[in-house]
């Protein structure tokens, strides 16, 4: 009986267009990398910074911009366009980190902001340090530093 | 199990909808839109949510000219945690109340003992009422208001309204006549960005049961709804009864799909929440039924009464549907 029942579910089911998505989000994420370094090239120029720290002032860039796009309620309607092009950059987390702290506001500065701001971000930080230390490491056996 | 009524009719009600119900084609039935904001003036959703369900209360005891003292129940619910809104918003009036929770079939769950109450003369005039607000359900089941993340074809979208109905013992057009109580049923379905197919075995459940307590056929009705499926659910409830020799496909609908265009409404899979087939129900519904278009139907508000918790410990969704009949009196 219950198969029954979940075959119909899954004949009901709709597909992801999978592909159709991957190939919005490789287009929309490369031009989004392409303005990156366009911007990069423009602040060694024009700031005369040396490529490293021009990398960072492109990095806090994104960061403002998907920060203030969130807060006007643009930032969601962009990634139901553009998917995970947004996503998976650095914008991705800006957004989500904006996104909690917006919704907490309310609910005070520590028990709402602090407390919420990095529920989803949070992953993020910890799972990135775990692999930071465990990638280092096998650098370190391998390479010898 | 299935409860008989002679004397409950629909006295009135009353409807608030919001940004996204006014685009929808049943725009023109609500007694009133909030379509400014989602924040109606409050200073955060959840009061705002409080405001459309107490403004929706205070308006309809206005419109039948009537006191807080006489009525003798609100029994109402929403999806806030310990279904704060409904809570907050009696919290303005001087009646009794008595606070519910059936996810989003909680309408139904109040019109089921509203109608038990009336029924057996423990009341004379109750208020039955419910809310949803979407970016309450965003905050209190997905993730924070303004995250966007891709989604997929099968996610319903959150009405944002609230609906209240006058359950009363004095004549009218309109009558209660039955109501079938749900049993939560679970068919091991964990995906939570698709609710039409947690939800359409608890409507085909009740429908089964309550067309055999009636030994009834699914023609006695001109129009079965169920609450919010969705596109995608409602095939799955036509097929799976089919498999139970029960046809409804000429006389169903599914609400979530009469308040959204899912054509031309960004809304995915259609409606959820509580509010979807309780703005239905006491707009367009009422309305149509007062003009004779629909003599009997049968409305099965559809639940997902699910906790977050239990679904990222990896259990199933459970789900409940109550089915309550309208008829016009003769």
């Amino acid at each position: 009986m219950d198969d029954k029942y979940l075959d119909i579910v899954d004949k009901h089911s709709p597909k992801e267009d999978r592909l159709k998505n991957a190939i919005v989000s490789f287009i929309a994420g490369g031009m989004l990398g392409s303005l990156s370094e366009l911007l990069l090239r423009g602040y060694m120029i024009w700031f005369n910074l040396p490529r490293k720290e021009a990398g960072v002032v492109v990095i806090l860039t994104l960061i403002i911009l998907a920060s203030v796009l969130t807060a006007f309620g643009v930032f969601d309607v962009c990634v139901s366009k553009f998917k995970s092009a947004l996503i998976i950059p650095i914008t991705g987390f800006a957004h989500s980190m904006t996104a909690a702290a917006l919704e907490y506001r309310k609910e005070g500065l520590v028990l709402g902001i602090g407390a919420n701001i990095f529920k989803l971000a949070g992953t993020v930080i910890l799972y990135g340090i775990v692999s930071v230390y465990i990638f280092g490491l096998i650098r370190m056996l391998v390479m010898g530093g | 199990m299935t409860n008989k009524f002679n004397n409950v009719y629909v006295g009135d009600s009353y409807t608030i909808a919001s940004v996204y119900e006014k685009d929808g084609p049943i725009a023109d039935y609500f007694d009133k839109v909030y379509d400014k904001d989602l924040y109606y003036g409050c200073d955060t959703f959840e009061k705002a949510e409080e405001k459309m369900l107490s403004d929706s209360i205070e308006n309809l005891i206005d419109k039948v000219e009537y006191k807080d003292s006489d009525i003798d129940y609100v029994i109402s619910g929403d999806l806030e945690n310990q279904i704060a809104a409904s809570d907050y918003a009696l919290r303005h009036f001087d009646i009794p109340f008595l606070g519910i929770f059936s996810a989003c079939a909680t309408f139904g769950e109040g019109l089921l003992i509203g109608a038990n109450l009336i029924e057996g003369k423990r009341a004379k005039n109750i208020i039955v009422s419910t809310s949803s607000h979407n970016m309450m359900a965003e905050k209190q089941f997905r993730n924070p208001t303004e995250y966007g993340a891709p989604k997929k074809k099968t996610t319903t979208w959150t009405s944002t309204g609230a609906a209240c109905m006058l359950l009363t013992n004095k004549k009218g057009k309109i009558k209660i006549t039955s109501a079938t109580c749900g049993k939560v049923q679970d068919k091991n379905v964990t995906d939570v960005n698709n609710m039409g197919a947690v939800m359409a075995i608890a409507a085909a459940d009740t429908i089964e049961r309550h067309l055999v307590d009636l030994n009834i056929k699914p023609n006695y009705y001109d129009l079965i709804l169920t609450g919010d499926l969705g596109c995608y659910g409602k095939e799955i409830l036509i097929d799976y009864l089919k498999t139970k020799n029960i046809d409804i496909s000429k006389n169903y609908e599914d609400c979530g799909l009469i308040l959204y265009d899912i054509k031309k409404q960004n809304v995915f899979a259609g409606a959820s929440g509580p509010a979807s087939s309780a703005l239905v129900l006491c707009s367009y519904l009422l309305k149509e039924m007062e003009r004779g278009k629909y003599k009997k139907i049968l409305l099965v508000p559809t639940g997902a009464i699910f906790s977050p918790t239990r679904t990222f410990q990896k259990d199933s969704i459970p789900s409940i549907a109550h089915a309550i009949s309208f008829e016009v009196s003769e």
